[in-house]
């Protein structure tokens, strides 16, 4: 591969049941790009959690992923209420999703350690009241 | 053990992809939290589970869950059985509770995976 491939998706914060569409949407795209299914699943389970994390806490953001010959970055940008305390939030366990967010079967404290064990390299960049950047890259 | 054995053991109906039945299952994952089934990659796994969401559907995709199992009798709605079939992920639903469908896969043969 000699050129980078850039995806970038609008997620939208209003409707639960469509969070993961942009994720489906990498996934098939990285399928047609000929990636492994295990660098694929490790790239579309984080950027799956970020956009269920978008979604949940910050009414939506956009999702980047560069795709080059050596690793896939993914940026997941939104301007919601930010993290307070990120060495908290990546304690397994630890959330701060409302009730019901559990109900549908996420919200136990496991999103941003999720991130972290499927990706090579994470950074999470995040103001309260101005939002989170999250960056973490998979390499190939 | 195939999605047909699951069908049969579990008296289940099958919502989508019955061409889909003869794909092979390894392991299982039983659990109503999807961020618990993310946490843990299994080989040609199966899910059971009580939740009935488009989360659901969503999760297995990311996962390549080759089967997911809704247990009580849930039943998903059209918008989940439509994005199950372009996923080609077969929907089965029983009336077993979940630890009677878990017990009776596991007592045939399939297991839980690798704790790590």
């Amino acid at each position: 591969m000699t050129d980078e491939i850039v995806l970038e998706y609008h997620v939208s914060g209003d409707d639960f049941t469509r969070a993961g569409e942009a994720s489906s949407d990498i996934k098939d795209k990285l399928k047609k790009i000929g990636l492994s299914p295990e660098k694929i699943r490790k790239v579309v389970i984080a950027i799956y959690e970020g956009e269920i994390n978008m979604v949940i806490h910050a009414h939506g953001g956009r999702i980047t992923v560069t795709v080059s010959e050596n690793e896939i970055t993914m940026v997941l940008a939104d301007k919601g209420p930010g993290i307070k305390d990120i060495e908290l939030a990546m304690q397994e366990g630890y959330s701060t999703a409302p009730d019901n967010v559990r109900s549908l079967g996420f919200g136990a404290g496991m999103g941003l350690p999720n991130m972290k064990k499927y990706t090579d390299e994470m950074d999470i960049q995040s103001q309260p009241g101005t939002g989170t950047t999250v960056t973490m890259k998979v390499r190939l | 053990m195939t999605v047909n054995d699951i069908k049969n053991l579990l008296h289940a109906d099958v919502l989508c992809c019955e061409d889909c039945l003869e794909h092979q299952v390894h392991t299982a994952c039983g659990s109503d939290m999807m961020s618990d089934v993310l946490a843990f990659v299994k080989d040609q796994s199966v899910l059971i589970t009580g939740l009935c969401n488009p989360q659901v559907i969503r999760t297995a995709e990311m996962m390549d869950i080759k089967c997911i199992v809704f247990v009580r009798g849930k039943t998903p709605d059209n918008q989940m059985i439509q994005i199950a079939g372009e996923c080609r992920i077969p929907l089965l639903t029983t009336s077993y509770r979940m630890f009677t469908a878990c017990g009776l896969l596991y007592t045939n043969g399939l297991s839980g995976g690798n704790t790590n």
